[in-house]
């Protein structure tokens, strides 16, 4: 048997890699588009009366919704799969990241299936988010007390 | 072992079935299958149901073929890729055959006709053993990887788990022959990314063939096929690549399970197919009716097993692999 060093570079000469310029394409593109559809939401909503910031809700509202539709009808993880980051960086891929799971565990029972597991995907978000935002929020604070 | 095990009353492989699903059923074997859902949950509440429920169909398929029941059959050795091998007990519990449980990760199925055929040429008074593995992607996608419908890229290297299951009922009599078999050893490529098992088992796949052949002190010329479990494109490529190097013309009859049973232009397959009920069905659907037919006559078949969980894979271990190769040949 090779060493491995060895070994790792046979394995890295044989592995292809992710074609990362046509993920970035698809992503920009698929992502662009997803943000652009909230946009017409956004003019849609605020024509038929509703205030700016009712707008940036239901268009958040609508969009998670139309994501959670489309991950029960299995349709979802097909666009992702061409997508990636174009679906997953727009709130569409948090709403699946919460969905999905709890689709998944459903046959586990609602307490210890989908309650325990609905946020296995985003948990690691919505900590690290929060923590983001408190730590920005001291800095901020400590800031303000100097300038 | 260190030798090469040679039964010492004739094996034979009897009786044999193939079950898919969707995907199997699209792919370039589907028509090859004894029976190719259209139905991935086959009439269950579950995936993991549904896999326990293709082995018993399987089973009862290969049953039907060599027209025995259950009393005719000594010893069950089966397994799956599910923790505790679930689908297995489940699905295999009605028919009362003494089980033998196995994991072997995608070698259980070669691992399984290792053993049945110990058993069978240890003790003269056995009449058969029946073998099965199956492995479902439902089910295998949900306990190591993410839930079914999250959306995420997949890298070229990754492989598919099949939805397949074969049944091999191994006794006296048949046109395939078991002429021998080499237990692999586990074997560490320095490999620990998940998505990348072809890597982390050729060398495993390597050594066995390697092994076999300065064992037996034969040459690759005197084989038709030297067959592994699901390398995928990866693994075939590094695996053909260092036989070539060690094993010259071993390379040349290579073919790989993973890469023949699905068209890997379609859907999500990158690297190929993989998981227990890959080398199974391949086997049973297509290389044993070749073999039986004579097309093929000598036939070393090594299913292939990526040894880890997701959790010593999240913790940095090594994916070890492990290969267990048959010597099936025409009668």
């Amino acid at each position: 048997m090779e060493n491995k060093k060895e070994y790792g570079e046979r394995v890295a000469r044989h592995s292809p890699a992710s074609p990362v310029i046509k993920n970035c394409v698809l992503a920009f593109l698929i992502g662009g588009g997803i943000c652009a559809v909230g946009q017409l939401l956004f003019f849609l909503y605020n024509m038929l009366s509703a205030s700016m910031e009712d707008a940036y809700t239901l268009v958040t509202v609508s969009l998670i919704f139309i994501a959670v539709l489309l991950t029960g009808f299995g349709i979802f993880d097909n666009i992702a799969g061409v997508a990636g980051a174009g679906t997953l960086v727009p709130v569409t891929g948090f709403a699946n990241a919460v969905v999905s799971p709890a689709i998944d565990t459903k046959a586990e029972g609602l307490v210890v299936g989908v309650g325990a597991n609905i946020f296995k995907v985003a948990g690691p978000v919505i900590l690290f988010t929060t923590l983001a935002g408190t730590l920005y929020g001291i800095i901020e604070y400590v800031m303000s007390l100097f300038v | 072992m260190r030798k090469i095990f040679t039964p010492q009353y004739p094996v034979y492989i009897s009786s044999f079935a193939a079950v898919g699903g969707y995907e199997e059923r699209r792919g370039p074997l589907g028509e090859l299958f004894d029976l190719a859902s259209d139905d991935d949950r086959f009439g269950e509440r579950t995936w993991e149901r549904a896999e326990g429920e293709m082995g018993r169909v399987c089973l009862n398929l290969a049953m039907k073929k060599a027209d025995i029941s259950p009393a005719d059959i000594d010893l069950l050795l089966a397994g799956d890729l599910q923790n505790q091998c679930v689908a297995t007990s489940g699905g295999l519990l009605t028919f009362g055959i003494p089980f033998i449980g196995l994991y072997g990760a995608c070698s259980t199925l070669t691992e399984g006709l290792c053993t049945a055929a110990a058993y069978l040429s240890a003790d003269s008074t056995l009449s058969r053993c029946a073998v099965v593995t199956s492995s479902h992607n439902c089910a295998a996608e949900r306990q190591f990887r993410t839930p079914l419908e999250y959306g995420a890229q997949r890298t070229p290297s990754a492989q598919w788990t099949a939805t397949a299951a074969g049944a091999f009922i191994l006794g006296r009599y048949g046109r395939a022959c078991i002429r021998g078999s080499l237990p692999g050893v586990m074997t560490d490529g320095y490999v620990r990314d998940g998505a990348n098992m072809g890597a982390a088992m050729a060398p495993a796949a390597l050594d066995t063939i390697l092994r076999y052949f300065s064992l037996s002190g034969k040459r690759p010329s005197d084989f038709d096929l030297i067959v592994t479990g699901d390398l995928g494109a990866v693994g075939s490529e590094i695996l053909c690549e260092m036989l070539g190097e060690r094993l010259p013309g071993a390379e040349r009859i290579h073919a790989d399970c993973g890469l023949l049973l699905y068209d890997r232009d379609g859907r999500d397959f990158h690297s190929g197919g993989s998981g227990c009920g890959c080398s199974a069905s391949v086997l049973a659907a297509k290389i044993l009716p070749e073999i039986c037919r004579g097309e093929l006559h000598d036939v070393l078949f090594l299913s292939t097993g990526a040894l880890m969980s997701p959790s010593s894979v999240q913790q940095g271990q090594n994916i070890i692999g492990i290969a267990h190769a048959v010597h099936i040949s025409a009668v």
